[in-house]
């Protein structure tokens, strides 16, 4: 009888990512961005393109983003802790950083979205199975406009590791969803910040699926004292690049 | 200064808690002078639907005009902001409501820019859906004529009595032509 992917053991899938890294590291190339086929993430294997990406110049609209602005955001939205009549439960942190394009402007006035577990690892989300309580007073969504510096900066409580069914006792390490948009469409993008030294990083297939290590480390917050507030909240920073854009500094000036 | 870009990472299973909001895919309310629906499945390598994929247009107004209005999140209901986001349902299909985009300099075929997020895709897709009906137009853009013949369908939507159709296939027959537009 063939086995499930959920009855695979860590054992398994572990092997199977150190085969990829090492095949990586013997292949003296560089790779910055994650892999779309990355069989150890098994519900990736019907859902990545078998053809290489095609090249394109972006033209038009592609040139451009859509603003957002003080109509769709809340500033308490970026505090998730006060969402609720009560405090939740687990630690309070601070994360901010700047968003910067593959030119290392700053992207100014532009929207970031956060979502994430709660402390026990548990979503709001309606299918999350996973029997650990939810906090009646935090729901983990958050948004904020950048400043003209590029910075965003949030207030939530560091969310737990979850399990989840990749693997027989697969769990993902403890990460906050990010959401971003740039001064151009090509540059929308969507990824996972991560936490120092998290015991699971080096078993979790999604953190895996950018097999160069010092390209997953660009997705690890650094715990950052200057941040950290007095008998209030830890704090860790988070700079986010997004990839170039491509319009002349003539029309930048006109937007 | 060049730096290197973040890399990104899945949507996971659990973000329409959080990026599914009220009106996100309504671009213009039912019934709007020239409201079409554009909808379309999306697709897995096996042919069968993505539930828990998330699609987002931009497109430029009728008049070819690119919106520089926010509002998109908190839509008043009468200003065309270019952007939408919309979830796909069980049977793996999103649907907006907005306007036909015009192109955004004479001539060019116009097309919405379509991003794709799901769970079990890695890292987000960039395509384009050309508007269908103007053979001369899309005869000569210049993207299109850059993709094999036989692909270059994946990227027109068809027409259908309320608007456009664009399934997208994110793996084997029909494989849906994705864009990478990093700079060389
Ligand atoms: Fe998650």
């Amino acid at each position: 009888m063939t086995q499930t992917h959920a009855e695979q053991t860590q054992a398994q899938v572990s092997a199977e990512m150190t085969a990829l890294t090492e095949a990586y590291d013997a292949s003296a190339t560089v790779e910055t961005q994650t892999r779309l086929d990355y069989p150890p993430y098994r519900s990736s294997l019907l859902r990545h393109p078998t053809k290489d990406l095609h090249h394109a110049d972006p033209e038009g609209i592609e040139l451009w983003s859509p603003v957002f602005g003080e109509r769709d955001i809340d500033p308490l939205e970026a505090d998730l802790t006060l969402q609720h009549d009560g405090e939740p439960i687990g630690e309070r942190m601070k994360v901010t950083g700047r968003v910067l394009d593959g030119d290392g402007r700053p992207v100014r006035h532009q929207l970031v979205e956060i979502w994430q577990a709660n402390a026990g690892g548990r979503y709001v989300h309606k299918r999350d199975q996973h029997p650990a309580a939810i906090d009646p007073h935090f729901t983990g969504v958050g948004r904020c406009l950048t400043d003209a510096d590029g910075t965003y900066s949030f207030t939530t409580i560091k969310p737990g590791p979850y399990p989840w069914r990749n693997h027989r006792n697969a769990w993902r390490p403890a990460h906050i969803h990010f959401s971003l948009f740039g001064s151009e469409f090509t540059q929308r993008m969507v990824t996972q910040m991560y936490f120092p030294g998290d015991p699971l990083f080096a078993l979790d297939p999604i953190f895996q699926a950018i097999v160069d290590r010092s390209a997953r480390e660009r997705l690890v917050a650094a715990y950052d004292h200057d941040v950290t507030e007095h008998e209030w909240a830890t704090g860790y920073r988070w700079d986010i690049v997004l990839t170039g854009t491509h319009r002349t500094p003539l029309e930048e000036d006109e937007s | 200064m060049t730096l290197v870009p973040t890399p990104g990472q899945t949507v996971g299973p659990f973000f329409a808690f959080a990026l599914v909001h009220d009106g996100g895919a309504e671009l213009v309310p039912h019934g709007h002078p020239g409201a079409i629906r554009f909808t379309g499945r999306v697709l897995d390598g096996a042919g069968d639907p993505v539930p828990d994929a998330l699609v987002e247009i931009w497109q430029a107004a009728p008049d070819g005009s690119v919106v520089r209005a926010p509002g998109s999140l908190h839509r008043d209901g009468f200003t065309f902001t270019g952007w939408g986001r919309a979830p796909t349902d069980r049977s793996g299909r999103y649907t907006f409501t907005t306007l036909t985009p015009g192109a955004t300099t004479p001539g060019a075929a116009p097309y919405v820019a379509v991003t794709v997020f799901a769970r079990g895709l890695l890292d987000r897709l960039l395509t384009r859906a050309y508007v269908p009906g103007d053979d001369a137009a899309l005869g000569a853009d210049p993207l299109l004529a850059s993709v094999e013949e036989a692909r270059r369908a994946t990227l027109v939507a068809t027409a259908d009595e309320h608007g456009f159709v664009f399934d997208i296939r994110l793996q084997g027959d029909g494989e849906t032509v994705f864009l990478d537009h990093r700079r060389d």
